[in-house]
């Protein structure tokens, strides 16, 4: 049997491996063979060395989009945990009901980015209509907006991922710390919370790069308005390589500093609180 | 062991021939079709019910036409082109958004549709090879509700002299009427003199390309540089002009200032369309706009013309502005036969009898082709306007300067700037340094 598995091990990997090649390597190797190009289609691309890489730093838009995505993605990953593991905790105690509120709270999940961006534009806009302005005229509307819209989206997501993890705390464990006389407080911190480890680092890790990714809910919301000031790196990119012509180079040269920027800071919060998980 | 093999080789060209055969239907698409990208959203309709029927009814050729969202062309083009069944017939905007797509446009010299051209010096060109031909001539200014204006001239407490609005020749009467007449908004039963001054993304093309090459005309002419030329910085010495139609048109709307940024085209072409605003800045394409609309109340003997006052000297002679933005392409990428069919429903749309009858009741443009007849010109109100306008005794168009602008980007930034004034966020000499700088880094990346 081990014998036969690894003799066709390389047949039962091809469709696999195929699709994994041709939905993802190779579009990623063109992705960074491109940065380094001037062309308008794929096809026909002439070589410019690190020219594409100089001119992203022409204006201020990219630092703009990445200090402003920097921002966003720290105020959504701290509210989006702390409420969802808040919920979390509320829907964990043995209270009636708490199955149609796990099912409330994980509905707007749902919904797409871009139909959730034109709902919370209508409403953020009419909120705002007594003062006589609307979600584009001052950039921190847009931010606000924007944390206030990932929060409803997302909160429900994490929680289900927390509840998942408080429940798998056993019984046992919670009951011995009480009769060493654990408050709730040191229950809290001393028990749940290294408990649940790997339910936060899914969850940090999952807020922290949806916030670095997110493209539907900005473009929907304000689309970088007022000036580009609430443009975030995904929708910079976008518009770079569709929006200025003889920029789609640029635009792809952004696009591999994005990735190279998400993956190092999504791969060092990996490492740093899988360090903080514990065996129960 | 050997069977193993057979059911597992089996299934490997199972899955592959699957991936021939799905690839095989997609080739299997009508061969006879011609893919015509549109760029205009306002007439989408007519070219998807009406034009794209009757062309197939009388050829067999099926037309499939694709409209791209408002502002968003240039990058739908981009997507489409790169496509295995990319558009074969494309619009460009001018010489600058031509350079874009050099690399796959088409020589029309030996085309029919660049034959009936009248005044061939029209088309843009590479050396000897035709690459675009213009297909609408188009004008803007100031459309005005007739009824709302004589209304006004008839109060007895207006405050100015003047009694009809065709004696409106310069921006200080325009400003004295306008603000007059917001003085008298109940009375006249509108909500603001100005429909909306739209600001929302993707809808600043008023302000950013239309309203700017009245003061960006008059700087080229005193610098005298020609049109469709190049010009390495934009002074905006006219910004001042610039201003006061723009202050003008913000605190004379039918919405508060900090609203405008949710405001669209559609919206103030609405407002127009039903009696809510006397005035909006647009050109004849917004046609359609005014009469297609649900509950119009302006009747087509009130829809008239004036031109955009600056207040720049001179302007009493000015007329409307007027020029072109829509060329047409083939792509050189298609198959030869699918380029002849394009030429083929190209030449039928402009030159057959069917095809003049959309072009002038439903598209309603006025073309530069010799195929029309002067009673074949366009009948709705704003082209008759435009017309007599450029017929008019005394007064010479403002031509579309607007083709020298460097980029995209520059309109874009320049439109955001426009838009944070009214905002409160940047002053007007913030607005101009934005206007000034952004010409000089884009015309130093795109030249």
């Amino acid at each position: 049997m081990q014998k036969s598995i690894r003799k066709y091990f390389a047949l039962f990997a091809l469709p696999g491996l195929v699709a994994f090649a041709v939905a993802f390597l190779i579009p990623m190797v063109m992705g960074i063979v491109l940065s380094f190009a001037k062309f308008s289609t794929v096809t026909d691309a002439t070589f410019t060395g690190f020219d594409n890489y100089r001119k992203i730093f022409i204006d201020k838009e990219f630092i703009t989009a990445l200090w402003f995505t920097v921002r966003f993605t720290v105020v959504s990953v701290v509210s989006i945990n702390l409420g969802a593991f808040a919920l979390a905790m509320l829907l964990t105690r043995s209270i009636k009901g708490t199955n149609i509120f796990r099912t409330i709270f994980f509905m707007p999940n749902l919904i797409g980015g871009i139909v959730l961006g034109w709902i919370w534009q209508v409403i953020i806009n009419g909120v705002l209509l007594p003062k006589g302005v609307t979600i584009v005229s001052d950039p921190k509307y847009g931010f606000w907006g924007l944390v206030v819209l990932m929060n409803w989206q997302n909160i429900g997501y994490m929680m289900v991922i927390y509840i998942a993890g408080i429940q798998n705390i056993s019984h046992d464990l919670i009951e011995a710390a009480e009769i060493d006389g654990a408050g709730r407080w040191t229950l809290l911190k001393s028990v749940i919370i290294p408990s649940v480890m790997p339910s936060i680092t899914i969850c940090t890790f999952l807020t922290l790069t949806n916030g670095f990714k997110l493209f539907d809910q900005n473009l929907a919301l304000t689309a970088g308005d007022p000036g580009k000031q609430t443009e975030m790196l995904a929708l910079n990119i976008f518009n770079t390589f569709y929006g200025r012509t003889g920029f789609e180079g640029v635009g792809q040269a952004k696009a591999v500093l994005f990735t190279i920027i998400v993956a190092a800071i999504a791969l060092t919060q990996l490492r740093l609180t899988r360090s903080k998980e514990v065996e129960a | 062991m050997k069977k193993h093999m057979l059911i597992a080789l089996l299934i490997v060209l199972m899955t592959m021939g699957s991936v021939v055969f799905a690839a095989g239907s997609q080739e299997a698409t009508p061969a006879k079709e011609v893919y015509f990208l549109n760029f205009k959203p306002e007439i989408a309709d007519v070219y998807e019910t009406k034009i794209a029927p009757a062309f197939e009814a009388e050829t067999g050729i099926k037309l499939k036409v694709v409209t791209a969202a408002s502002g968003t062309y240039a990058q739908t083009l981009k997507s489409e082109i790169a496509k295995s069944n990319p558009p074969v017939i494309f619009q460009t905007n001018g010489p600058v958004g031509l350079k874009d797509s050099m690399s796959y446009t088409a020589d029309l010299k030996n085309t029919k549709f660049y034959s009936i051209l009248s005044d061939k010096s029209m088309a843009l060109t590479d050396g000897d090879k035709v690459l675009a031909v213009p297909y609408a001539v188009e004008g803007y200014g100031i459309i005005y509700n007739d009824a709302i204006m004589k209304k006004y001239f008839a109060l007895p407490s207006k405050a100015v002299s003047i009694s009809s609005a065709d004696e409106i020749t310069n921006f200080a009467t325009l400003k004295a009427v306008v603000e007059d007449m917001t003085k008298h908004k109940t009375e006249l039963g509108i909500k603001g003199v100005f429909a909306s001054t739209s600001l929302a993304a993707g809808n600043q093309w008023r302000w950013q390309t239309h309203l700017v090459d009245v003061p960006l005309y008059y700087e080229m002419k005193d610098k005298g540089i020609p049109m469709g030329t190049k010009m390495a910085t934009f002074d905006f010495t006219y910004s001042d002009n610039m201003k006061n139609i723009w202050d003008l048109y913000l605190q004379n709307s039918t919405t508060a200032v900090g609203l405008l940024g949710s405001k669209s085209v559609d919206d103030s072409m609405a407002e127009f369309a039903l009696g809510q605003a006397a005035m909006v800045q647009n050109g004849n394409w917004g046609a359609s706009q005014i009469l297609g609309v649900k509950g119009n109340t302006v009747s087509d003997a009130d829809i008239k013309f004036m031109p955009i006052y600056t207040g720049i000297s001179g302007e009493e002679n000015a007329g409307l502005c007027i020029g072109t933005e829509n060329y047409l392409c083939i792509n050189s990428n298609a198959s030869a036969e699918q380029q002849a069919m394009a030429d083929q429903f190209l030449s039928w749309l402009f030159a057959s009898d069917t095809g003049k009858q959309f072009v002038k009741n439903d598209l309603m443009f006025i073309t530069p082709f010799n195929s029309f007849k002067d009673s074949e010109l366009p009948s709705d109100p704003l082209a008759k306007e435009v017309i007599r306008w450029m017929n008019k005794d005394g007064v010479s168009s403002v031509p579309w300067a607007f083709s020298i602008i460097p980029s995209e980007e520059w309109k874009n930034k320049f439109g955001a700037a426009l838009a944070q004034y009214s905002n409160n966020q940047l002053s007007w000499t913030e607005v101009k340094n934005v206007a000034v700088d952004a010409w000089k880094t884009e015309y130093a990346l795109t030249n």
